[in-house]
């Protein structure tokens, strides 16, 4: 397995002119992890600092978007800063035959953010789905839970809820680049 | 910060879809009924305050490379201690203090599966602390960004 080729999804091509270079697209992932340029022409920006042309950074960025290595593009907000500062994680522990249908009920309810399920790591840890809500006050997120599980009658499976107290930590993944 | 209604609308209309042209935000600024240059000082200044972390793309992690949900249980008083360690580690992108006797929570990222049991082993082995290690089975969520509730706010 060609691992530079596995970071890049398929290598895009310009049409007409051939593949872009692996080498440039490596930096413009690297690039691209911290974020967009602030610049009139941003991609043109981006392809001087990686040896591309415009088109080949638009192209690569179009093309990642379609296979959806990129899942979306645009601002990526810090909800802490804007006031949503109850940040739950709810666990669950769903029997296996039930976790796909009620994985996917609970990720329809419009404030649930993120909804995955996980192995459970027994005996210390029995949950199985996983999922987020980003609230503005704890007591709003703890009505939202209880509207929650009587939406979707998850009444008869244990779950935890886990606010979160502090972050040590919130940014972007960096995968190809470094810290 | 106070943001005012456009910093509002550039945030409901630019989770997602930002346009890929040679100047997006020339044509975001048309959206918006401002000039190019005040869709760059704005997303600038929204940036500055840490309203805003990057304008950019969201990478899908199951296939930009690997990572992985894990949590330590550290003794209270150390849990500022445990967590600087936590941040030291290499692709260490998310980290949390929650409510639970596994209180710190954290994601680490690295190139390639192996590359992150890597780092994963040598974190837990120097924080002498037993690591729950949770990967994605299946998501039921596509991230869009979700929409604020401007209302809600405080």
């Amino acid at each position: 397995m060609n691992t530079s080729i596995d970071y890049l999804g398929v290598v895009p091509e310009v049409a007409g002119q051939g593949p872009i270079s692996a080498w440039g697209l490596l930096r413009l992932r690297q690039r691209l992890e911290h974020g967009l340029p602030l610049t009139a022409r941003p991609w043109q920006t981006l392809a001087e600092q990686t040896g591309l042309t415009e088109q080949e950074v638009m192209t690569a960025v179009d093309q990642w978007q379609d296979q959806g290595l990129i899942k979306r593009l645009g601002l990526v907000v810090k909800h802490r800063t804007l006031g949503y500062t109850a940040n739950a994680m709810v666990v669950w522990n769903v029997p296996d035959r039930w976790v796909t249908s009620v994985g996917e009920a609970i990720a329809g309810a419009p404030f649930v953010t993120l909804c995955y399920q996980r192995p459970r790591r027994l005996p210390d840890w029995p949950y199985n789905l996983f999922c987020m809500i980003h609230g503005v006050d704890r007591n709003r997120v703890l009505s939202q839970i209880d509207s929650l599980i009587a939406d979707k009658h998850l009444q008869d499976f244990p779950h935890a809820v886990l606010f979160s107290t502090k972050a040590y930590r919130q940014r972007g993944g960096r995968y190809v680049s470094h810290d | 910060m106070r943001l005012d209604s456009t910093d509002k609308q550039l945030i409901n209309l630019y989770q997602r879809d930002l346009p890929v042209c040679e100047r997006p935000y020339l044509e975001m600024s048309r959206q918006l009924g401002i000039s190019e240059g005040e869709v760059i000082d704005r997303l600038q200044a929204l940036q500055s305050d840490q309203v805003v972390s990057r304008v950019g793309p969201v990478f899908e992690h199951r296939r930009a490379g690997a990572s992985m949900l894990a949590a330590v249980a550290a003794p209270e008083e150390q849990m500022d201690l445990v967590a600087a360690r936590i941040n030291r580690a290499p692709g260490v992108n998310h980290n949390y203090a929650r409510e639970h006797t596994y209180n710190l929570w954290f994601v680490m990222t690295a190139p390639d599966e192996d590359t992150l049991d890597e780092r994963l082993d040598e974190l837990e082995h120097q924080l002498r602390l037993p690591m729950l290690r949770l990967p994605m089975v299946e998501g039921y969520h596509i991230d869009l960004g979700f929409d604020i509730d401007w209302e809600a706010l405080p």
